[in-house]
């Protein structure tokens, strides 16, 4: 078991305690900010909770809760779903619907989140939606894919993007001092 | 032309929340601290901003060409 000094994470002065990261990185996945809540970053846990949910159920309230469903058949080979499940539970719903159509059985939440049954009925939903459809499509991709990025997060710390791993900022008064 | 306008407007707001979002985001991933992660975002917003304007410019001139 890794200990808090081998995985906290060197940022130039700051130093974070990333805990079990794997765990964390795991909690990341399942609901968004989860990981960071438990590696007592709480600012950061709330940020990435408020928007990779908020575009999340943003999207898929445009699309009326139909753009995110498992499909790989005949019908369609959905190859956004793997994208949205990068979200963790919240889209949890759509495997669930997927494996009851497998089945044959009764779909546990109704219409919402079941793929579609035959091509006339997919055709159908990008006619009402319209736009929506493909809007709540790309939010929810976007929400799944930030997510990847904030499971790392959790996992490694942040990235350091300037090398020397000082943190970027507006330039401060000493700075400005320097320079004159 | 006025509705071609208008729709374009209607469908420009949706590009906001997607902004926002992303750049918080990304600068969070970079930073740990509140400052920088602001700082960061802004930069990233602005350059996407920026991107999608020259992109949109050089579709728009093309489609005036067509």
């Amino acid at each position: 078991m890794p200990t808090p000094e081998k995985t906290a994470a060197p940022l130039d002065s700051l130093e974070i305690d990333l805990r079990e990261p794997n765990f964390a990185a795991l909690l990341a996945w399942l609901w968004p900010g989860l990981g960071h809540m438990y590696q007592r970053r709480y600012a950061k846990g709330v940020l990435f909770m408020v928007c990779i949910l908020g575009t999340y159920f943003f999207g898929l309230a445009l699309g009326e809760g139909k753009v995110v469903y498992a499909s790989w058949n005949q019908v369609e080979r959905r190859w956004q779903f793997p994208l949205q499940l990068g979200v963790g539970l919240p889209a949890a719903p759509a495997v669930v619907q997927s494996l009851a159509v497998r089945r044959g059985g009764e779909l546990p939440l109704g219409k919402f989140m079941a793929p579609p049954k035959s091509q006339e009925e997919l055709s159908h939903w990008h006619n009402t939606l319209n736009i929506r459809f493909e809007l709540g499509t790309l939010y929810t991709m976007v929400a799944g894919l930030l997510n990847v990025l904030a499971i790392w997060d959790a996992f490694a710390g942040p990235v350091i993007s300037e090398p020397g791993g000082k943190e970027r900022g507006p330039p401060s008064d000493d700075d400005k001092d320097k320079k004159a | 032309m006025l509705l071609a306008s208008s729709l374009l407007a209607a469908q420009f707001w949706y590009s906001i929340p997607l902004i926002v979002s992303v750049s918080l985001v990304y600068g969070a991933t970079r930073h740990e601290l509140w400052q920088p992660i602001l700082y960061h975002a802004w930069h990233t917003a602005v350059w996407m901003i920026v991107f999608m304007g020259v992109i949109f410019a050089i579709l728009y001139a093309v489609s005036l060409t067509v």
